[in-house]
């Protein structure tokens, strides 16, 4: 059952449309995630939503026409990425949303209890919010919303301040009491590791538009453009051109090396676009011996460290990007010049088409 | 000098003695001025709550108009009061001049746009995202307006306490409109002047410690509230 929808929804600042949404979709019981770089529109669009913002279009509740704001704000709940408290307790900040909706005082100290427990914050509950921690207010502010029981829960980027450790800890939470409701909840991030962990389904925002809305782990397979390619990691889009295909094999050139995909053009297009993710690429020293059906004699151009992880930077008769792990990198010895084999499997690679109509 | 020194000694004396008729003036300062700033506060601050967060056509006239008349001479605001309370005047029939009532008109009209427009200026430099949590809290326009007064108490509490100063120590508009009648509208500006008048420069001193000590006091309590809060 679809609870929210949202139709040809405009949001315009100093004549110009920032966010323009077609048609945007949240079923019962689902987390969609709203992902996309910094000032994408992601959290605009996330206020339309929630009509906190004066937007064109057409916001429906299970089907109906939103008419009053007031009411349909009464059966959401929106956190922030600050904690927003106010300068009271936090029994008070957490009892506010159900005190505006006139909630008796027994009922409203029952549901606090229970919200601040779920977030292990209940025995902060007698401290007043400038006491608290970064992690503890921000806790506060989730117990705060997810007491009213909204049907909607909208979160936009609600670790973004977060340390590490605190945000690694208060997403399992998150992700724990998430999975216990019913109602459906709309998450802001432009952490593509939060996106997959949290989210039922993806819709990517680049520059205000929708570029992709489906499962979370078909965005991350399969990309619908370029631009949202590189936005969810997959590093290497390749112009290739058709040498032969059959129903479930395709066989490709890249600058020159043949490629086998087991997947289909899109649309028949004897150009696409080859995507491949640099973590699905393994890396072995001389010739490969494993079953992948793609193996690229390739020299190291240069190693870049990205945390845990090391980006290697391949020449392949083309670009190509992997991933390979600290450990890895260090126990093949990995620098510029030296001569790899890099493989993937055919059913790793997706194909796009080079020419797809963006959405305006 | 002998002259301060005696003034001063004159005035601890009269002080410590708790001299009637200085006792008389503060009691007359403190309930005049502080009727006018209540009354400021009760209407300026829901006002100034509105022009603060509102958005309407005439918004920027109304806070022009709020700007000057933080800036109003005071003699002029008594000019006005006491003409629109002159026997033949529009409000002549209230027979107000010379009258506590008549003051705290006047001081009302001085401490009135002082009140409105911090309000206003305090609530417009709030944070717009507590703004928009607490309507997605599901306040209504009523129930956010009066959140974030409260969220604002500290600036409000500068407010009344600005408002309360431009009075207690005003003179002028208390002097046309009360006409410094001895124990009825004699408040501690009008007695300091006219005992400074009569060269009674002792009690002119003791009644401007006392002036000073009220002054002093405010602004003792409302930075004491302000260092016990810091933002959160």
């Amino acid at each position: 059952m679809t609870l929210l929808e949202a139709e040809g929804l405009a949001v315009e600042r100093a004549g110009r449309t920032v966010v323009g949404v077609d048609r945007l979709a949240l079923g019962e019981g689902e987390t969609l995630v709203l992902l996309g770089p910094n000032g994408a529109g992601k959290t605009t669009l996330l206020l339309a939503l929630a009509s906190l913002l004066p937007a064109r279009g057409t916001l429906r509740w299970r089907g109906e026409p939103i008419t009053s704001g007031l009411a349909y704000r009464r059966r959401i709940a929106v956190v922030f990425q600050r904690p927003l408290l106010l300068d009271r307790s936090v029994q008070e900040n957490a009892e506010l949303g159900l005190a505006l909706r006139g909630v008796g005082r027994a009922e409203r100290a029952r549901r606090v209890r229970e919200a601040l427990g779920a977030l292990g914050v209940a025995h902060l509950a007698s401290r007043h919010a400038r006491h608290l921690s970064g992690g503890e207010a921000q806790r506060v502010s989730i117990a705060r919303a997810i007491a009213v029981d909204p049907e909607v829960l909208f979160l936009d980027e609600p670790f973004g301040g977060l340390d590490a450790p605190t945000r690694e800890a208060l997403t399992a939470d998150l992700a724990r009491i998430l999975r216990g409701r019913a109602a459906g909840t709309v998450l802001v991030t432009h952490d593509r590791d939060e996106a997959l962990s949290l989210g039922d389904r993806v819709a990517v925002i680049i520059r205000g538009s929708v570029r992709q809305d489906d499962r979370a782990d078909t965005v991350f397979a399969m990309p619908a453009d370029p631009e949202v390619a590189a936005f969810v990691g997959v590093d290497n889009v390749l112009p290739a051109h058709v040498i032969a295909s059959t129903e479930d094999l395709t066989v490709l050139s890249v600058a020159g090396c043949t490629i086998e995909v087991a997947a289909v053009p899109p649309g028949g297009d004897d150009f696409p676009l080859l995507c491949v993710r640099p973590d699905d690429i393994v890396l072995t020293l001389g010739e490969d011996t494993g079953s992948a059906r793609n193996a690229l004699p390739s020299t190291v151009v240069r190693c870049e460290p990205i945390g845990r992880r090391v980006r290697v930077i391949l020449d392949s008769g083309f670009p190509l990007v992997a991933h390979v792990t600290v450990t890895s990198a260090r126990e093949m010895g990995l620098a510029p010049g030296q001569e790899v084999t890099a493989s993937f499997k055919a059913t790793v690679p997706h194909l796009l088409p080079r020419h797809r109509a963006r959405p305006v | 000098m002998d002259l301060i020194v005696q003034g001063l000694a004159g005035a601890l004396e009269r002080v410590a003695r708790l001299d009637p008729d200085v006792m008389a003036a503060a009691s007359a300062s403190l309930a005049v001025s502080g009727t006018a700033t209540l009354l400021s506060v009760l209407l300026g601050v829901p006002l100034g709550v509105v022009v603060g967060l509102a958005r309407f056509r005439g918004r920027g006239l109304v806070l022009s108009l709020t700007n000057t008349g933080m800036a109003f001479p005071p003699v002029v605001v008594g000019l006005f009061v006491v003409v629109a309370i002159w026997r033949s005047g529009p409000l002549g029939g209230l027979d107000a001049l010379c009258t506590r009532e008549a003051m705290i008109a006047a001081q009302f009209i001085l401490a009135f746009p002082t009140v409105l427009g911090l309000t206003a200026i305090a609530l417009q430099g709030m944070d717009p995202m507590l703004r928009t949590q607490i309507a997605a809290l599901g306040a209504t326009r009523l129930q956010a307006g009066w959140l974030l007064a409260r969220e604002a108490q500290l600036p409000l509490l500068t407010a009344a306490m600005a408002g309360f100063g431009a009075v207690i120590s005003e003179v002028g508009a208390s002097v046309m409109t009360g006409c410094n009648l001895k124990d009825d509208t004699r408040i501690l500006t009008t007695a300091i002047l006219l005992e400074s008048n009569k060269g009674q420069f002792d009690v002119a001193f003791a009644l401007s410690f006392i002036l000073l000590a009220i002054v002093f006091a405010i602004n003792a309590v409302t930075t004491w509230a302000q260092q016990r809060k810091r933002p959160l």
